[in-house]
C-alpha cells in the first residue's frame, strides 16, 4: 500500500542508478539515520551502548569487509580474527608512539596497515580457490596471533602481554580509556559504521565491485572478458582487510578499552565474523548489519529472557541458548538459504504488491 | 528483533526489587572450556552468602542477594556481565577471568566499584598506592613463582645451583606472568630455567615433553589452564617423568585436573592459597543450613573439593570486607566505596578463621592502603590417588618479597605513568 | 650415533603418530564431504558428543539429569549401573546413527541442492545445537574415559632402542593402538566403499546426484549411512582424544588440528587424510624441534598451515584431490 514504486519517477541515470531507488526506502533510510544520530545517543547508557550497540556496529564493520572478499569476490577467509589483531596492535602503537595524533586518524592508519597485510595473505589466493584458501588465510590467522604474543615490542614491552587503551579524544571528547560516556563510545562507532557501509556499497555497485563479482561467478570467465584477477583478488584482499582492520582498531580501542590477542582474535572470531555473514546474507550490506545483528543481538536477547525473564538457573539459560541459537540457524536456513539479506528482499517484493497480489 | 531486546531488557530492569539489600555480583563460567572449573568455584561462592543469609540473617542484619551472570570465560560476555549488574549496587566485583580483570580495572576505577581477583588477574595491582579500586589479597602469580622455588630449596636442602628447572606454560599473558619472577630467581639462586610455552587449547603437548624427557630438568613448574592441565600430567605420567617433582600454579591443582589421569597421577604436586577436603567446622553449618534445606547452589554435589573451598573463600573475604565496611562506617546498606574502605581494612587473623569455621583454611595476612596484595602466601598440597583427595604437605610459604616487590614496583608505576594517575597513600 | 640425530628420528616417529591422531578426525571431515559435498563443521562437535554419550552410558548417568532436576526438583543423578566399555560403545554407536537419521530428516533432506556455503552453514547450526545438547544432556564437568586402552611409554620400544642406540626411544602405546585402529578404518572403509553394494551407490552418489537418483539410488538413505559412518569415526577420534585428556568441552577443538591435513591431503581422498596427517604432524613436530627454540617455541599451531599452503601451491586440489577441471 505505502510500499511502492507507482508515482515515482526517474528523470535522469543518476536517479535510476541510485541506492535506494524507491522513495519510501530512501525515507526509511534517512529516518533511520536519523533516530541513530539524532534520537538514540540522548537515550543511550553504559549497558545499551557496552553490551548491544557498540559490539553491534563493529562487528558489523567486520562483516561488510568479510563480506567484500568472500560475499563479492568470492574468496573464502578464515583469517578475521587476526586481520582484527593487525588493526588492533596497529592502532596501539600508533596510539602510544604519536598521541597527539587524532585517534581517527590512528583508526584509518591501522586499517591502512591491515590492508597492506592482507594483500600479502592474499596472494597464494591467485593460485588456490574455494576451500583450500582458507588454509592460506588460516596460516594468517594462526602465525599473527603468535607474533602478537611472541614479540614484545607490539605490547610495547608491558609485563603483562596485554594492551590496553589510553585516554583519546575526538573534539574534546574523549573516545577511548575508561572515562569515556556511553554515547560517545557508540557515536564514534556509529560515525565509522556509515561512513564504511557507504563506502562499501558505492565501492561493490562501481567497476570495481563488478569486477569482484565477476571473479566471484567464475574466474576464468571473467579474466576472459578482461578483468585483471590479480589486481581483482588482490583489491578486493586490501579494501576487506581495510575495513576489517578499522573493527579490529575499534574494537580494541573503542569497545574494550584492553585486550590479550589470543583471548579477543582467536580463531573463533574468524569463525563468528564467518557465520554473521552467512547468516545475513552473503553479497550484501544490509546482510553485514543482519547477521551481526542475529549473532550479537540474540545471544544477549535470549540471556536476559531466560534468565532474567524466566529465572532460569544460568548455566541452564547458557546451554539453551545454544540448543536454540543452532536450530534457528537450521530453521533460517530452510526457510531462505540465501541468509537474512534475501528474507529482506522477499518481503520487500510482497509488500510491493499488498495488499492486491493478483 | 533489536526492538523485542529493548522492551525484553526494558522489561527486566524494571522489574528489578529496590529494597535494603547487599549485591554481591558472581561473574561465574558455568558453561565453555573451562566451565569444569568454574561450577565449582560459582557453587562454593553462592552456597557461602547462601549461609550467611540463612544462619546470620545475611550480614549486619542485612540479607545479601547473589546477582550470577555467565560469562562462559569470554570478555565480551564478562563486559555485558558488567554493564548489566552494576546498576543494581553492586558492592564486589570478582571476574574470575584474567582478561575480563584487565577489562574491568579501568572501568571499576571509572565508576568506583573495587575489584578482587583473588591470585589471578594483574599481579602489580597489589600496589595500592596505583590501583585504588583494585585489590588482589592474598596471593598472586608472582608471588607463586617465588614460592614454588622456596619450595625447591628446601627439597633440595637449600641449595640448587645448577639445578634445570623447566616451565610448562599456557602461551598467553597469563602463562607467561611468572617467567620474569623466574627469571630473577634463577640468576639470585643460579638454577637453569627453562621455558617451554604450550598454544591454546594444549590438547597436543608431544613436543614439549618429549624435550623434558631428552633434557631431564630436576623441576617442571606449571602455569597452565583448562584441558592443557590435564593433558600435561598425562603426559608427564607417559614419560614416567617423577610426579612429586612436578608442580602447577594453583589453577592447575584442583580435582578436575588429575582425576582424568587415573592413578598415574598420584604425586603430582600443586600450590593452593585455601585449604582442600570438607574438614572444617563450616561444613557441619552448610551441611544444616544449606544443603540440608535444598539450597546448595548447582547440582550440589561440589562440596569440599579445591575449587568449591576457594569460591568459599572468596565469599568468606568479601563477607569480612563487608562487615569491616559497616564497622568503619557504621551504616549497615554500605556502598561500593564504603566496600572499599573495608577492603582496604581487611585483616584476616588465626583467631577470626577460628571464629568463621574455618581453623588454617587460608593464610593470615592484612590488607593496607599501600599494599593490596596481602602476605602472599600459599601451601603445597599433593595428590593422593588411591585416595582420591588432595594432601596439604606444607605450612604456607611466604614468598621472597625482596624480588617481587620492585618487580611490582616497577610495572605498576609504569601503569601509573600511562595512564596519568597520582599516588595515594603518602 | 650424534644424541641430535637420535632425537630428531625420536621427534619425526612421535610425529607419525601425532599426524594419525590428526588423521582420524580428518577421516569423518572427508567421508562426509566425499559423499555430499558437505564441510561438517559440526565433525569435532560430533566428537565430543560421542565420547560425551559413551562415558554417560558408560557411567549409568541419567541424561538431561540437571534439566529435569532444575524443573521437578528431583535429585538424580545416575542409574546407579555400570554399562561395560564393550557394549557402551555399541550404545553409542546406536545413539550416533540416530543423530544421524535426525541430521538427515530434519536438516539436510530440507537443503538438496543447495549451495556448499549452505550446507556448511547448516552444520554450523548443527554444531551450535549439539555443543548446547551434549552439555544440556551430560553436564560440562571432565569426565575420565577409560575403555581399557593403555597409555604411556611403551616399555619394549623403549628398550629394543636403547638397546640399539644408547638411547630409548619414546612411544606411547595409546598412539600404537591409534595406528592400529586407524589402518584398519582405513581399510575396512576402502573394502566397503570399493566391493560393497552400498559403498558403490555412495560413489556414485558423490559423482553425481542426479544421476544416482536416476538409476534408483535413495538419497536419503545413503546420506543417513554416511552420517552414521562419519559420527562412527568421531566416535573413534573421540575416545583416543578422550582418553589422552579427559572428556570434556576442549575435546570439539581437535576439528582445528584436522583442518591443514584435510586441506593438505585433498577433501575428498580416504588416503589423503592419512598421508596429510603423517606429512603435518612430522613436519609440525620437526619444526617445532629445530627452528622451534630459535623464535621461542609454541610454533605448531601455525606452521601446520603454513606447511599446508605450501605444497597446496604447488598441488592446489591437495595431494590426493581430484583435479580440478575448469570450463567456461
Amino acid at each position: 500500500m505505502f510500499y511502492r514504486e507507482a508515482g515515482d519517477f526517474n528523470t535522469s541515470y543518476k536517479q535510476d542508478n541510485q541506492t535506494f531507488p524507491i522513495k519510501f526506502d530512501r525515507w526509511r533510510y534517512y529516518a533511520v539515520l536519523a533516530v541513530a544520530f539524532g534520537v538514540v545517543p540522548f537515550f543511550i547508557n553504559d549497558y545499551w551502548a557496552n553490551a548491544v550497540f557498540v559490539p553491534f556496529l563493529i562487528y558489523t564493520i567486520a562483516a561488510i569487509g568479510l563480506n567484500i572478499l568472500t560475499g563479492y569476490c568470492g574468496q573464502l577467509s578464515l583469517g578475521t580474527g587476526g586481520f582484527m589483531a593487525v588493526g588492533a596492535y596497529a592502532v596501539y602503537k600508533l596510539m602510544t608512539a604519536f598521541p597527539d595524533v587524532s585517534i581517527v586518524i590512528h583508526v584509518i592508519l591501522a586499517g591502512g596497515i591491515t590492508a597492506a597485510v592482507g594483500v600479502l595473505f592474499g596472494l597464494p589466493s591467485l593460485r588456490i580457490k574455494g576451500f583450500y584458501l582458507a588454509v592460506a588465510t588460516l596460516a594468517a590467522q594462526f602465525f599473527l596471533v603468535w607474533l602478537f604474543n611472541r614479540v614484545p615490542w607490539f605490547y610495547n614491552y608491558s609485563a603483562s602481554g596485554q594492551i590496553s587503551a589510553p585516554e583519546r579524544t575526538v573534539v574534546g571528547v574523549a573516545v577511548t580509556g575508561a572515562n569515556t560516556e556511553a554515547w560517545a563510545k557508540y557515536m564514534i562507532s556509529l560515525v565509522f559504521v556509515v561512513a564504511c557501509a557507504w563506502l562499501a556499497r558505492n565501492l561493490t555497485r562501481g567497476t570495481i565491485g563488478r569486477k569482484w563479482m565477476a571473479i566471484r561467478d567464475m574466474d576464468i570467465a571473467a579474466e576472459i572478458i578482461g578483468v585483471n584477477p590479480l589486481t581483482a583478488k588482490l583489491s578486493a584482499f586490501a579494501v576487506s582487510s581495510f575495513f576489517v582492520g578499522i573493527s579490529g582498531a575499534l574494537f580494541f580501542s573503542v569497545y574494550l578499552g584492553a585486550v590479550e590477542v589470543g583471548e579477543a582474535f582467536g580463531i573463533q572470531k574468524s569463525f563468528l565474523v564467518l557465520f554473521m555473514i552467512i547468516i545475513g546474507g552473503l553479497g550484501s550490506i544490509f546482510g553485514s548489519f543482519a547477521g551481526a545483528a542475529f549473532l550479537v543481538l540474540l545471544p544477549v536477547l535470549l540471556k536476559n529472557t531466560l534468565v532474567g525473564g524466566f529465572g532460569w538457573a544460568t548455566d541452564l539459560a547458557a546451554h539453551f541458548e545454544l540448543v536454540i541459537v543452532g536450530g534457528l540457524i537450521i530453521s533460517f536456513l530452510i526457510m531462505e538459504p540465501h541468509g537474512l539479506a534475501q528474507l529482506w528482499r522477499v518481503a520487500k517484493e510482497k509488500l510491493r504488491l499488498w495488499p492486491f497480489p493478483h | 528483533m533489536k526492538r523485542l531486546a529493548a522492551l525484553t531488557v526494558a522489561a527486566v530492569m524494571a522489574a528489578a526489587p529496590a529494597m535494603a539489600e547487599l549485591v554481591f555480583p558472581s561473574l561465574s563460567y558455568r558453561t565453555g572450556p573451562y566451565a569444569a572449573n568454574g561450577i565449582p568455584f560459582a557453587d562454593g561462592y553462592a552456597d557461602y552468602f547462601t549461609l550467611v543469609n540463612e544462619r546470620d540473617g545475611g550480614i549486619g542484619g542485612i540479607k545479601t542477594r547473589i546477582v550470577e551472570c555467565e560469562t562462559g570465560y569470554n570478555t565480551e560476555k564478562g563486559v555485558e556481565c558488567y554493564e548489566s549488574t552494576k546498576g543494581e549496587g553492586a558492592l564486589i566485583y570478582q571476574p574470575l577471568s584474567t582478561g575480563i580483570t584487565y577489562q574491568l580495572i579501568p572501568k571499576v576505577t571509572a565508576d568506583g566499584i573495587p575489584l578482587h581477583s583473588m591470585g589471578y588477574g594483574r599481579t602489580s595491582a597489589s600496589n595500592g598506592k596505583v590501583f585504588k579500586w583494585v585489590f588482589n589479597y592474598p596471593t598472586n602469580y608472582w608471588n607463586g613463582a617465588s614460592i614454588m622455588i622456596k619450595y625447591i630449596l628446601g627439597q633440595e636442602g637449600g641449595d640448587i645451583k645448577g639445578k634445570k628447572i623447566a616451565l610448562v606454560y599456557h602461551n598467553s599473558a597469563y602463562g607467561k606472568e611468572p617467567i620474569r619472577t623466574l627469571q630473577e630467581l634463577s640468576k639470585k639462586h643460579g638454577f637453569e630455567l627453562s621455558l617451554l610455552p604450550v598454544d591454546h587449547p594444549g590438547q597436543e603437548q608431544k613436543s614439549q615433553w618429549l624435550q623434558i624427557r631428552r633434557e631431564k630438568p630436576d623441576y617442571v613448574l606449571m602455569w597452565g589452564w583448562g584441558v592443557m592441565n590435564q593433558v600435561a600430567i598425562q603426559e608427564a605420567a607417559n614419560i614416567r617423568f617423577p610426579m612429586d617433582k612436578f608442580i602447577g600454579i594453583w589453577w592447575s591443582g584442583s580435582e578436575n585436573d588429575v582425576l582424568p589421569v587415573g592413578a598415574k597421577a598420584d604425586g603430582y604436586k600443586a600450590l593452593n592459597m585455601n585449604l582442600p577436603g570438607s574438614d572444617f567446622p563450616i561444613y557441619a553449618d552448610l551441611k544444616k543450613y544449606v544443603f540440608d534445606k535444598g539450597m546448595a547452589a548447582g547440582a550440589g554435589d561440589q562440596a569440599g573439593t579445591v575449587l568449591y573451598n576457594r569460591g568459599l573463600y572468596a565469599a568468606m573475604l568479601a563477607v569480612e570486607a563487608a562487615k569491616k565496611a559497616q564497622e568503619i562506617h557504621g551504616v549497615a546498606q554500605i556502598t561500593p566505596a564504603m566496600m572499599r574502605d573495608g577492603m582496604e581494612a581487611l585483616d584476616i587473623t588465626a583467631a577470626k578463621m577460628d571464629a568463621l569455621g574455618v581453623p588454617n583454611f587460608g593464610p593470615e595476612f592484612s590488607v593496607s592502603c599501600a599494599d593490596h596484595g596481602g602476605g602472599g602466601q600459599a601451601v603445597v598440597q599433593q595428590w593422593d590417588a588411591k585416595a582420591g583427595k588432595w594432601n596439604v604437605i606444607s605450612d604456607f610459604i611466604t614468598p621472597d618479597k625482596s624480588v617481587i616487590d620492585p618487580l611490582i614496583e616497577e610495572d605498576s608505576m609504569a601503569y601509573a605513568k600511562e595512564n596519568n594517575i597520582q599516588l595515594r597513600c603518602n | 650415533m650424534p644424541d641430535q640425530l637420535l632425537y630428531a628420528m625420536e621427534v619425526t616417529l612421535n610425529g607419525l603418530m601425532a599426524g594419525v591422531l590428526y588423521a582420524l578426525v580428518a577421516l569423518g571431515f572427508v567421508l562426509i564431504f566425499k559423499a555430499s559435498g558437505i564441510f561438517n563443521y559440526a565433525q569435532g562437535v560430533m566428537a565430543l558428543f560421542a565420547a560425551l554419550t559413551l562415558v554417560g552410558i558408560m557411567e549409568g548417568q541419567v541424561p538431561f539429569a540437571n534439566l529435569i532436576n532444575a524443573i521437578f526438583g528431583t535429585e538424580i543423578h545416575t542409574f546407579g549401573w555400570q554399562v561395560p566399555a564393550v557394549l557402551a560403545i555399541v550404545l553409542t554407536l546406536l545413539v550416533m546413527i540416530l543423530l544421524a537419521w535426525c541430521v538427515q530428516k530434519f536438516v539436510m533432506r530440507h537443503l538438496v541442492n543447495q549451495e556448499p556455503i549452505i550446507l556448511f552453514m547448516a552444520t554450523i547450526g548443527l554444531a551450535y545445537f549439539l555443543e548446547g545438547l551434549g552439555d544440556l544432556m551430560w553436564g560440562s564437568d571432565i569426565k575420565k574415559l577409560d575403555v581399557g586402552l593403555p597409555q604411556g611409554l611403551n616399555a619394549t620400544i623403549d628398550d629394543l632402542t636403547y638397546g640399539w642406540f644408547g638411547y630409548g626411544f619414546f612411544i606411547d602405546n595409546l598412539d600404537i593402538i591409534a595406528t592400529v585402529v586407524a589402518a584398519v578404518l582405513v581399510i575396512g572403509l576402502t573394502v566397503f566403499s570399493q566391493y560393497s553394494k552400498q559403498g558403490r551407490a555412495l560413489r556414485a552418489v558423490a559423482d553425481d546426484h542426479q544421476a544416482a537418483l536416476s538409476v534408483g539410488i535413495s538419497l536419503n538413505y545413503i546420506w543417513v549411512l554416511v552420517w552414521s559412518i562419519a559420527g562412527f569415526v568421531a566416535l573413534v577420534a573421540g575416545i583416543m582424544w578422550g582418553t589422552k585428556s579427559g572428556v570434556q568441552f576442549s575435546l570439539s577443538l581437535i576439528a582445528l588440528k584436522a583442518l591443514p591435513v584435510l586441506m593438505l591431503g585433498g577433501f575428498t581422498s580416504i588416503p589423503g587424510a592419512i598421508v596429510g596427517g603423517l606429512i603435518i604432524g612430522v613436519g609440525e613436530k620437526l619444526f617445532e624441534f629445530l627452528i622451534g627454540p630459535m623464535v621461542g617455541g609454541a610454533t605448531e599451531n601455525w606452521f601446520a598451515y603454513v606447511l599446508a599452503l605450501l605444497f597446496l601451491v604447488f598441488r592446489p586440489q591437495g595431494l590426493f584431490g581430484e583435479k580440478i577441471i575448469e570450463r567456461v
